[in-house]
């Protein structure tokens, strides 16, 4: 063989990998793919929505190239919007730069980096959360009650975060943090225990449990941990308590999203590098082959239900402890729901729920801007977030969409039948 | 290929659809440059000259299709778009931390007047206010100064004086509900009327208060013994479903109003309201007294259970807000809508207009004026005169 058909044999070989399965093609091509095709689609529903552009389409025989314009304009626009609202606009924050290394004045940087920094507050719950059903997916449990975790870890940040007073703040930080995992992994733990000892389904359970927080938050909120004065809301947990921002008002970004980075690499490590790790990963792929090669079945469930539910809880405290340092009725934007499409976008691998978490934080932190510029509702995101997990979850769609010819690769196993 | 084949006939088939639907095709000239789509119907008042003054609204979480407080106030707005010519835009919150990012976004487009919506934006708006002296704010049914005792400046409340840029708009609903609460205890047959609230928040208990005062001056008048149930001044105590939201609860709490015997209900509980409605409807043994705006308009699907609302005029509030900051009239402080000024008022019967004694109506009548010179009020009825 001469050295030019060994190199492209390689060639093709690489080729034929690419095509038939390889795990970068799943893992990456298909996410972008499918957000891709969920931006399409929002911006269809921009063009529906945009008045100058139905007007122009009626006239389309006419002057079919002002319909186009039209439509072209209205999806220029709010896309424009949406991603300069979220990510900053460049050329302002290189002036921002210039001026603060030749005047050493940051008024302007730190408006210019304003709207990126605020996508980036708006990510760090998502990461937590997200990596909490990341979890769950790994040991084919479905986890629904991330967003009633969320509260409860939100809640039990605030309570250390407020009633103690007098400590310093590396004592406080790190207690109100832990108050806010061990709530949440409580509210994941019973449904976890449940689903071990007697084999009631976690997506049921979870989703009760969901109910139960949201009127304990309303209760306590109205009750027990309501603040003196009218509104409720508990009190404002102490400075000691609050993860520490990074600029001064009104930029919010703070401490919260390198934790998040730290816990994903966490979650990482003990998913991919430990015993456990693989115990879980196994019990997640085939639950009968681990419990005959020796591994606790129902002693994984509970331990990942619990680890799951603390990630989420965790989602909540750096929520009040970064960004609001108050809680009130309106706490969650539906964070927890929201993780479960983040983390099937992310593939369930804390890479992938740190690039979704990004996305999703990207567009929640735009659409501020797209509301007010573009005048497009806010609930455009939803839809986009939507059709983006209808395409993950059907990944047939994106196939046929795209003409791809893949071979399925393994899929991870999401949830297990009824009581098993 | 296939592909673009398949997305060429569908643009065709749409357009076709679409043309069809036009009709008469208009002259092809389409405006190259976006035509002033929100056109300015000419009216009374000329349109302000370029650039156009600026109003931006925060909603709270409720959004600004809540039928209730956000949509009142946007209903402002848009009456100030159609005819004082300003621009208006608003910006709904998904969650807590979306009220200062919100203003924040208005901030940064340097709009010449920022309106927010409720109690939950009161420490946000606060804030920014006194970080930006020059910025014109209102809020809707909150007023500055707000701290008590204990409350820290900034984070549990929102101001410790008055704020210069803010005006804060309040209501004097306690007297409609008093009318209100007048005509339940003319109209009852159980000799019971029913009430109950989203949170015990004065914005609230005022309704409730309003209610009670009115039943209790019909008592007065007529030496009758007509009961309120769900609500206790004197025990400053009543029924609550904790939360804005549930139709749910509004379904039971209209329920249990009714097994006790009450056959007039006020809700006072935004959308909550129309589940209790709703079981009116279904079981025909209750009238509803609507809040905030006038159901009879506003929730049609039970306007044969609506005997009459308790109208919270928040339009006209900030209409009048935003005609005063573009005449350069607006002033900060406090501005109480009354029954006086019409902010505040009870709707009309509509269908039940014949069921209503005219006897009743002249003592509405009466009670009314004597609400507006003062003659009359809701506390001295509540102290026992």
């Amino acid at each position: 063989m001469t050295e030019d058909k060994d190199k492209k044999d390689v060639k093709k070989t690489e080729k034929a990998v690419e095509k038939h399965g390889s795990p970068w093609v799943d893992n990456l091509l298909m996410p972008a793919l499918a957000v891709f095709t969920g931006l399409v689609v929002g911006g269809i529903i921009v063009i529906i929505s945009d008045d100058t552009a139905i007007e122009a389409w009626r006239h389309f025989f006419s002057a079919p190239g002002t319909a186009l314009k039209a439509s072209w304009d209205a999806v220029i626009t709010a896309y424009s919007a949406l991603f300069g609202g979220a990510l900053g606009n460049p050329k302002t924050i290189i002036a921002g730069f210039q001026t603060y290394f030749s005047t050493g004045d940051t008024t302007a940087l730190l408006k210019s980096i304003y709207p990126f920094t605020e996508s980036l507050v708006l990510a760090t719950p998502y990461i937590f959360a997200g990596l909490a059903v990341a979890l769950g997916f790994r040991c084919g449990l479905f986890n629904i009650g991330a967003e009633g975790q969320f509260f409860m870890g939100a809640l039990g940040s605030a309570y250390i975060g407020y009633s103690i007073t007098g400590l310093p703040w590396f004592i406080h930080l790190p207690l109100a943090l832990l108050g806010g995992a061990a709530a949440g992994a409580i509210w994941g733990a019973i449904p976890g225990y449940l689903k071990a000892r007697f084999g009631a389904h976690e997506v049921v359970n979870t989703i009760m449990m969901n109910w139960i927080a949201f009127r304990l938050s309303d209760w306590l909120l109205t009750g027990p941990m309501k603040a003196s004065g009218f509104r409720p809301v508990t009190p404002s947990v102490e400075a000691t308590a609050e993860l520490p921002r990074f600029f001064p008002d009104p930029l919010r970004f703070n401490w919260g999203f390198p934790l998040a980075l730290l816990f994903a690499f966490l979650v990482y490590w003990f998913l991919f590098k430990t015993t456990l790790g693989f115990e879980i990963r196994a019990v997640g792929a085939n639950p009968d082959a681990a419990k005959y090669s020796g591994m606790s079945v129902v002693r994984n469930f509970v331990l990942v239900m619990t680890l799951s539910g603390a990630l989420a809880g965790l989602a909540g405290s750096a929520q009040v402890l970064g960004t609001d340092h108050w809680v009130g009725q309106g706490f969650s934007a539906g964070y927890g729901f929201d993780s479960i499409a983040l983390a099937l976008l992310g593939k369930s691998h804390p890479l992938g729920v740190v690039l979704a978490a990004l996305l999703f934080g990207i567009l929640r932190g735009g659409a501020t801007n797209m509301q007010s510029v573009a005048r497009i509702p806010i609930d455009l995101i939803s839809v986009i977030q939507g059709m983006v997990i209808i395409f993950i979850a059907a990944p047939d769609i994106i196939r046929w969409l795209y003409r791809l010819r893949i071979g399925r690769t393994e899929q991870t196993v999401l949830t297990r039948g009824w009581g098993k | 290929m296939k592909k673009l084949y398949t997305l060429m006939a569908v643009v065709l088939l749409a357009s076709m659809i679409l043309t069809a639907c036009g009709g008469t095709p208009a002259p092809t000239t389409a405006p190259e440059t976006p035509a002033p789509a929100t056109a300015v119907p000419p009216t009374a008042v000329p349109p302000t000259e370029t650039p156009k003054f600026k109003v931006g609204e925060v909603t709270d979480l409720g959004g600004v299709d809540d039928k209730s407080f956000n949509a009142s106030a946007w209903q402002g707005v848009t009456d100030a778009i159609s005819q004082l010519g300003v621009d208006g835009k608003y910006l709904e919150s998904k969650d807590q931390s979306d009220y200062a990012k919100n203003i924040q976004q208005f901030l940064d487009e340097k709009s010449d007047l920022i309106i927010t919506v409720g109690f939950l934006l009161g420490v946000d708006t606060a804030t920014a206010a006194k970080a930006h002296p020059d910025q014109k704010f209102a809020i809707v049914d909150y007023t500055y100064p707000d701290c008590y005792p204990g409350a820290e400046e900034g984070k549990t409340c929102g101001s410790s004086t008055d704020l210069p840029n803010v005006r804060g708009l309040a209501f004097q609903t306690d007297q409609a509900a008093f009318l209100a609460g007048y005509a339940a205890a003319g109209m009852t047959k159980t000799g019971k009327v029913g009430t109950f609230g989203g949170l015990p928040i004065p914005t609230v208990t005022i309704f409730m208060k309003g209610f009670e005062a009115g039943v209790k001056y019909y008592n007065q008048k007529h030496g009758t013994s007509v009961a309120v149930l769900g609500w206790d001044t004197a025990k400053n105590d009543g029924l609550f479903t904790n939360n804005f939201s549930s139709t749910d609860d509004g379904r039971k709490f209209a329920e249990s109003l009714m097994q006790e015997g009450a056959d007039i209900i006020m809700p006072v509980a935004g959308p909550v309201g129309l589940g209790s409605a709703a079981v009116c409807k279904e079981t025909g043994k209750c009238w509803i007294i609507g809040v905030d705006t006038d159901w009879y308009v506003s929730a049609p699907e039970y306007k044969e259970v609506v005997l009459t609302s308790v109208m919270k005029k928040i339009n006209v509030a900030v209409f009048n807000t935003i005609k005063d900051a573009q005449d350069g009239t607006f002033t900060g402080g406090t501005k109480t809508y009354t029954i006086a000024d019409g902010g505040v008022d009870m709707a009309p019967f509509h269908d039940f207009d014949s069921q209503v004694s005219s006897d009743l109506k002249t003592e509405l009548d009466a009670a009314k004026a004597a609400l507006i010179d003062g003659s009359l009020t809701v506390d001295g009825v509540l102290s026992g005169k």
